[in-house]
């Protein structure tokens, strides 16, 4: 069962890679024209209820790029699929839930990105232009967590043998699964507004094809205010919970403990930058990627870099 | 923290000059209860918190500090100045979280003074064009027009909105609703809810105290709570010695089971409580006593050692060994400090002293390495190195219990020795199964009898954990009604139609929605109102 958890892995990342391949074709072939028209419209039909006198969108031609685009969606579905079978192979193999070490920890959290990446594009298919975004992130994740976290399958050490195990890490991943998934918006709605105020240098030009700057910047938003107070539950008040049961005491300052205080504090400036009028919607979308960043930061780096009390989540 | 436009243009200059010391102090206030101020604050905390997680921190590790001052000698004394070696308790740090919850509470105050007035007054006249708000209708008209209104008004209070209903001078009636207080009085909520947790953070580490124990298992080796019992402790500053509850640990039975691999499957200790009650811990389920809460941290073997001093004087001692490694190689010292008094004078003689160095191996491997290959005691072998002479405890300098003191064997003053045959100086560690003897040069011998278990334990109180999970509970439910809560208005004309001036007869009823925040919801739930009214009348 561990072997086969790990050769449905190999095919879940080449499976986004193909994902990715097609998308990035929509993204080079598709007629601008049609794909964008329709997907504004739709966009904002999402917002508010469609008034009655406007007509339907025309149907999109059938382009090569939109069909390529139709089968990347389909591949990516795939790819979700085979993921959700590396995950339930290896729980399978360990007779436990399959967060007990940060390769797995990490498979779940990418896990929980597709599947919100899926949910919002089922939503609003206008988005699929992001869709080259989030399945790079998905390859560049999980081809890098294969290559330095792999674990092969194990029981759990009696420390994480508790119910907060599951209370603990679920939300955890939950949450960090949409926040990782919420920078894709982010960082497109800074490109999108570089890109509407002339720029076109390089990382601008990306900003040609994906959906209005508002609607990004509202979704990156919705994602960060749904994300924000399950990663409060999970890190501040499950975890401490479980730390006072483990350790005698609710906060430790431990690395993965000071990173987790870290980006809630710039998730918390993210939200109230966003409240404030008088910060512009740039600004507070730059402290959302910050967010990004730590998250990064805690999920690789204070697993590699140092050793704490969170230390069965090493590398290897 | 305010949500406030930062005002451009000042308002008219005052007629009078203020005082400059007022001026000064009142726009200070000003300045640092601004959202701005506080953004930046809330910045400059994430970034102060950075070095704690790359540094050694003295209250998570103080070993590591102390190895960090080895490797950097000339580094580590300023940045202990700077207080990096404790962050989190350091001045600087203190003084960020300390201007933020000021800028909190000059911000929130006044707020929550402004909502209890919101909550208590009636919602506001209705706008004199409500075609110009972003949600608009014109209902199909009704006959009657008071009646009209109090049905837009029930209907209104029946969704629970607030509403109040006025007559305007022309005679139309109005029916102003609002709804989502809810969002304010969650953001307030969670940031007073912060303010409780902050209060419950410092009274904790006022009112609490904390202790490490190793505790050997036998009724010889129990440990009651005073401070002097604690291998390592912490009082907080308004505790005293005396204040600690009363109760006493034995601990009788200690249970780890393992993998195949070695890795540890779960561990049990029983202890005996005040000598009568007999109770069980592991790791994730602490022994909670009235005052304390008592957490299973580690484990390892403590051998017991029996040696004969060369007149034949027996001493006993259960010395613990620390685990170095996974799989429990473990390493400690036994001394003996008062042994080889020679009965016939009396005398102590200082440079006879013995002690032992060494490692415990649970189970040797077939390779001879010094290390264990599998953590529960399955080919135990005590691996021993002999010293005779001073061990330097007699100064009553504190060393440590774990080695011998270093620098009594560099400077000869501490021998190496063996048993007969045994090279005296470098000799290999001498080899000890369970039930085995060791005979020195001199005749003296040590007896390997076996190993007791012993647990390491956290001693703790807390008392004001339950306020602070209180705080975070509420300051969770604050921020979730802060950030889906929607503050919104809904307007109602009810119109008679002037005959006279050419109009059909009946009334005409008209409505408006403003949403106060940000709420792609709201046309469907203003279309949602609008057809409810229509579908009532």
């Amino acid at each position: 069962m561990a072997e086969l958890s790990n050769q449905l892995m190999a095919l879940t990342v080449l499976a986004y890679l193909a994902t990715m391949i097609c998308y990035a074709g929509e993204y080079a072939f598709g007629t601008r024209s049609h794909i964008a028209r329709a997907a504004t419209r739709q966009l904002v039909g999402s917002g508010a209820p469609v008034p009655d006198d406007v007509p339907p969108p025309p149907v999109a031609e059938k382009s090569r790029g939109n069909t390529i685009g139709q089968v990347g969606v389909g591949i990516n579905v795939l790819a979700l699929l085979l993921h959700l079978g590396t995950l339930v192979t290896r729980g399978v193999a360990a007779d436990r839930m399959p967060w007990g070490n940060m390769y797995e920890f990490i498979l779940s959290v990418s896990f929980v990105g597709s599947v919100s990446w899926l949910l919002v594009l089922s939503r609003r298919p206008g988005v699929r232009h992001l869709g080259l975004f989030t399945a790079l992130t998905m390859v560049v994740l999980l081809g890098v967590n294969g290559l330095i976290a792999y674990t092969p399958v194990g029981p759990l050490v009696p420390a994480l043998n508790s119910y907060w195990y599951v209370i603990h890490v679920s939300t955890i991943i939950l949450a960090s699964g949409i926040l990782l998934f919420g920078a894709v918006p982010a960082a497109l709605f800074l490109i999108k507004t570089g890109y509407d105020q002339g720029k076109r240098r390089f990382p601008y030009t990306l900003g040609k094809r994906v959906p209005a700057a508002a609607t990004l910047e509202r979704l990156t938003f919705r994602l960060h205010a749904f994300a924000f107070p399950l990663f409060t539950f999970g890190a501040l008040i499950a975890g401490p919970l479980w730390a006072e049961a483990s350790w005698g005491r609710y906060w430790n300052w431990d690395p993965k403990e000071v990173w987790a205080f870290i980006s809630w504090i710039v998730y918390a400036t993210y939200l109230h930058a966003r409240a404030t009028p008088s910060v512009k919607r740039t600004t507070a979308t730059w402290l959302a990627l910050i967010g990004f960043a730590t998250m990064l930061m805690n999920l690789f780096g204070v697993n590699l870099f140092f050793e704490g009390l969170h230390s069965y989540a090493n590398a290897g | 923290m305010t949500v406030v436009e930062e005002r451009t243009a000042a308002p008219a200059p005052p007629p009078r000059r203020a005082n400059p010391v007022w001026a000064l102090l009142r726009n200070s206030w000003r300045q640092l209860t601004s959202m701005r101020t506080a953004l930046v604050l809330l910045f400059l905390l994430a970034v102060a918190a950075i070095p704690g997680s790359v540094l050694p921190q003295r209250p998570v590790n103080i070993e590591r500090v102390a190895d960090y001052f080895r490797a950097h000698p000339d580094l580590a004394p300023t940045l202990d100045r700077l207080g990096m070696f404790d962050v989190y308790a350091s001045a600087w740090f203190a003084a960020v979280y300390v201007l933020l919850f000021t800028s909190l509470v000059g911000c929130v105050v006044p707020r929550l003074a402004d909502h209890v007035r919101a909550l208590r007054n009636v919602p506001p006249e209705a706008p004199k064009r409500l075609d110009r708000l972003p949600q608009h209708a014109v209902l199909p008209p009704a006959a009657e027009a008071t009646a009209a209104a109090s049905a837009v008004a029930r209907v209104l209070r029946k969704r629970r909105w607030r509403v109040a209903t006025r007559q305007e001078e022309d005679g139309a009636w109005t029916a102003s609703a609002e709804k989502g207080y809810v969002k304010e009085t969650g953001n307030l909520l969670f940031h007073f809810a912060l303010l409780a947790v902050l209060i419950g953070v410092g009274f904790g580490a006022w009112y609490g105290w904390h202790g490490n124990r190793l505790l050997v298992e036998g009724p010889d080796r129990g440990f009651c709570n005073s401070l002097t019992q604690y291998d390592e402790s912490t009082l907080g500053a308004r505790v005293d010695a005396a204040d600690l509850p009363q109760f006493c640990l034995q601990l009788t039975d200690f249970r780890a089971e393992f993998q195949d691999t070695g890795q540890p499957k779960s561990f049990r200790a029983t202890v005996l409580v005040d000598s009568r009650e007999t109770r069980t811990f592991s790791v994730n389920d602490p022994l909670r006593l009235p005052g304390a809460t008592v957490n299973l941290l580690g484990h390892g073997y403590a051998p017991v050692l029996r040696f004969t001093d060369r007149f034949g004087v027996q001493q006993t001692k259960v010395v613990p060994f620390l685990p170095r490694d996974g799989m429990f190689t473990s390493e400690g010292v036994a001394t003996f400090p008062d042994v080889n008094i020679d009965p016939k004078t009396d005398k102590r003689d200082e440079n006879l002293q013995v002690g032992f160095e060494g490692v415990y191996l649970p189970t040797v491997g077939t390779d001879g390495r010094p290390s264990s290959v599998y953590p529960a005691e399955r080919n135990p072998v005590l691996f021993l190195t002999a010293y005779r002479g001073n061990l330097g405890v007699d100064a009553g300098l504190p060393g440590s219990v774990y080695a011998l003191d270093r620098a009594q064997i560099s400077s000869g003053k501490l021998k190496q020795v063996g048993g007969p045959g045994e090279v005296g100086n470098n000799a290999r560690p001498h080899e000890l199964k369970p039930g085995e003897t060791w005979t020195l040069d001199d005749g003296s011998k040590l007896e390997f009898l076996g190993t007791r278990p012993f647990a390491t334990l956290a001693v703790r109180h807390d008392p004001t954990k339950t306020l602070v999970l209180a705080g975070a509970v509420l300051g969770l439910l604050g921020l979730m009604a802060s950030l889906y809560g929607h503050r919104r208005r809904i307007f109602f004309r009810v119109r008679a139609l002037d005959a006279d001036a050419g109009e059909s007869g009946g009334t005409v009823i008209e409505a408006g929605g403003l949403p106060r925040t940000d709420y792609p919801g709201f046309a469907d739930e203003f279309a949602g109102v609008v057809t409810a009214v229509q579908g009532d009348e």
